[in-house]
């Protein structure tokens, strides 16, 4: 039986396809945009515009690269506010040429580092969330490794979030969970239980609307036609749905999504 | 989220006195003398709270609970609390939160980590969310997220401007993903308060981090901070592990977010009463 700290490893593994590998799998004619118009151009976002069939969408996806040069260039898949923005301008782009967007994520958190700070990496995530809660057309994200915290959410506000069967999505990573409250990284399976951060559990906490299933665990070939394929059949139906509603539909149903978290305690004043 | 050092001060000579004064232990309260942790000064409880819970001498600010903190900006008796009595639970079963839980409870004399309602300034009314440091870091659970989502919402079906004062350590990692979802949660009902043409004032305060930091209290449309307050999205700790090196003087202080323009104005503790009547007089803000 695998444990959520299994699966958090698998989520982590060096052999997964990327974003990148996603985005050549599933859409043809795809055209990468660079640069958020406001400071530069973050290698750990990829935004773009494909056709899936035939249908254009945006593409944003969180990249952790392949080999060394392209991990370090990709800051390792940890997007600095300059990614986020770069996914914001693409997603106003989105809302503006009525495109659906689809939102690929796999990240182990925002980058943590002086410039990122100066430049407002909480800043440009607030924005993000701000903007994604009402922006005028379909959202699709989709989990396909690590889910980490903030630097996750901000391209995850969606119609539907989906989650490959093997990552997680956590507030925050089981080791600093561990080390924050029992001083010791070693318990990390402990917190990974405790934060309930697999697909399953967050399908059941309404966290998330789809689990993908993975073949064979992570170990799926790049090029697996059967897997792409069927994911490519679902994101067609369910944008097929989202844009059967009028807009005003979509967002309230969005924000009823989140307003419903939590709601335990829901209050009414 | 690794900030416990930073709430260390917030165990201060001014909180949880069982001298709860309102005028009443005058003597005794002059009599308790004690010195400044930045200046050494020796200063007494009632000069630090006739000068709004900061140093006379040198301006060292006293965390202040987040009820004290709005009845220092709210005209007299005009405190009307909202969602008093909601309280959290163990939503995902989470070791150690219920007896943490019980703990902030009886450290804040608070039930939850946000303090809400309706107050006036200067007469004006706004409402207004004011979080609480010694409630679990001020961290937001999904109470905390779901006092000040339906505070937004009350402000807009009121049409009411919104104050919001934060101090947090970020997302409650005890409630797990639906703490994170809290953030979007919140900022949803930001967006339509702001779609809605009304205003939304933060101040900041030491320190603001986080998942907070990383949502509503950079969401404002005006963005003030307490001088010297620490503000980021990744905690300074943990930068400095990450980065193996030494951080630049004043890294994430509030005056190092001025100048890069994250942030309008710095506002003095004693000026911020009447900086906020202000900011509401010029936004049509109208007597009662
Ligand atoms: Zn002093």
């Amino acid at each position: 039986m695998m444990t959520k700290y299994d699966r958090v490893l698998l989520a982590r593994e060096k052999e997964r396809p990327t974003a990148g590998n996603y985005i050549s799998n599933l859409v043809t004619h795809f055209v990468e945009m660079h640069g958020d118009r406001r400071y530069g151009d973050d290698r750990a976002v990829i935004a773009g515009i494909g056709l899936l069939e035939d249908e254009a969408v945006t593409l944003i996806g969180i990249e952790k690269g392949h080999d060394t040069k392209e991990k370090i260039e990709c800051n390792f898949g940890s997007a600095h506010p300059e990614g986020y923005r770069k996914a914001l301008r693409q997603m106003k782009l989105a809302e503006k040429f009525h495109r659906p967007v689809i939102c690929i994520i796999d990240t182990a958190g925002a980058y943590c580092g002086i410039g990122a700070e100066e430049r407002g990496e909480g800043q440009a995530i607030a924005e993000n969330l701000m903007e994604m809660m009402m922006l005028k057309t379909p959202v699709i994200s989709i989990v396909i490794g690590e889910g980490g915290s903030g630097g996750a959410l901000a391209l995850a506000v969606a119609d539907e979030v989906w989650m490959l069967s093997n990552a997680y999505y956590s507030v925050v990573s089981p080791e600093s969970c561990a080390n924050i409250l029992w001083k010791d990284t070693n318990k990390a399976a402990q917190a990974a239980d405790a934060l309930k951060l697999t697909a399953t559990d967050l399908l059941e906490m309404s966290v998330i609307e789809r689990i993908v299933e993975e073949p064979r665990q992570y170990q799926y070939d790049i090029q697996n036609d059967i897997f792409y394929g069927n994911l490519k059949k679902d994101l067609l139906g369910k944008i097929q749905a989202l844009e059967s509603l009028d807009v005003e539909q979509l967002l309230e149903n969005r924000y009823e999504k989140y307003r419903k978290i939590g709601r335990n305690n829901r209050v009414t004043i | 989220m690794n900030l416990r050092g930073l709430f260390k001060s917030a165990d201060n000579v001014l909180e949880g006195s069982p001298n709860k004064n309102d005028g009443t232990g005058k003597t005794e309260e002059k009599s308790y003398v004690y010195e400044c942790p930045n200046c050494k000064s020796m200063l007494t409880r009632q000069g630090v709270r006739e000068h709004d819970y900061s140093c006379p001498e040198c301006d060292y600010y006293f965390h202040i609970s987040a009820r004290k903190r709005i009845l220092m900006y709210a005209d007299s008796k005009s405190f009307d609390e909202l969602m008093a009595g909601v309280e959290s639970e163990n939503i995902i079963g989470f070791p150690e939160y219920d007896q943490k839980l019980l703990d902030a409870r009886k450290k804040s004399g608070e039930k939850e980590g946000v303090v809400c309602g309706r107050i006036t300034i200067g007469k004006m009314p706004c409402c207004i969310f004011s979080m609480d440091a010694n409630f679990m870091m001020g961290s937001m659970g999904t109470v905390v997220g779901e006092k000040i989502t339906a505070l937004f919402e009350y402000a807009t079906r009121q049409q009411l401007p919104v104050i919001g004062v934060t101090v947090s350590g970020g997302a409650r990692m005890q409630e797990g993903m639906l703490s994170l979802l809290q953030m979007a949660k919140v900022s949803g009902a930001v967006k339509k308060h702001s779609d809605a043409g009304l205003l939304y004032v933060v101040l900041m305060t030491n320190p603001t981090t986080g998942g907070v930091e990383a949502s509503f209290a950079m969401e404002g449309d005006i963005i003030l901070a307490e001088p010297n307050a620490l503000i980021g999205f990744a905690g300074p700790r943990v930068i400095q592990q990450t980065l193996k090196k030494k951080l630049p003087k004043g890294f994430q202080r509030s005056e190092a977010l001025l100048k890069c323009g994250f942030v309008d104005d710095i506002v003095r503790r004693i000026e911020q009463r009447e900086y906020l009547e202000q900011l509401l007089l010029l936004h049509g803000g109208r007597a009662q």
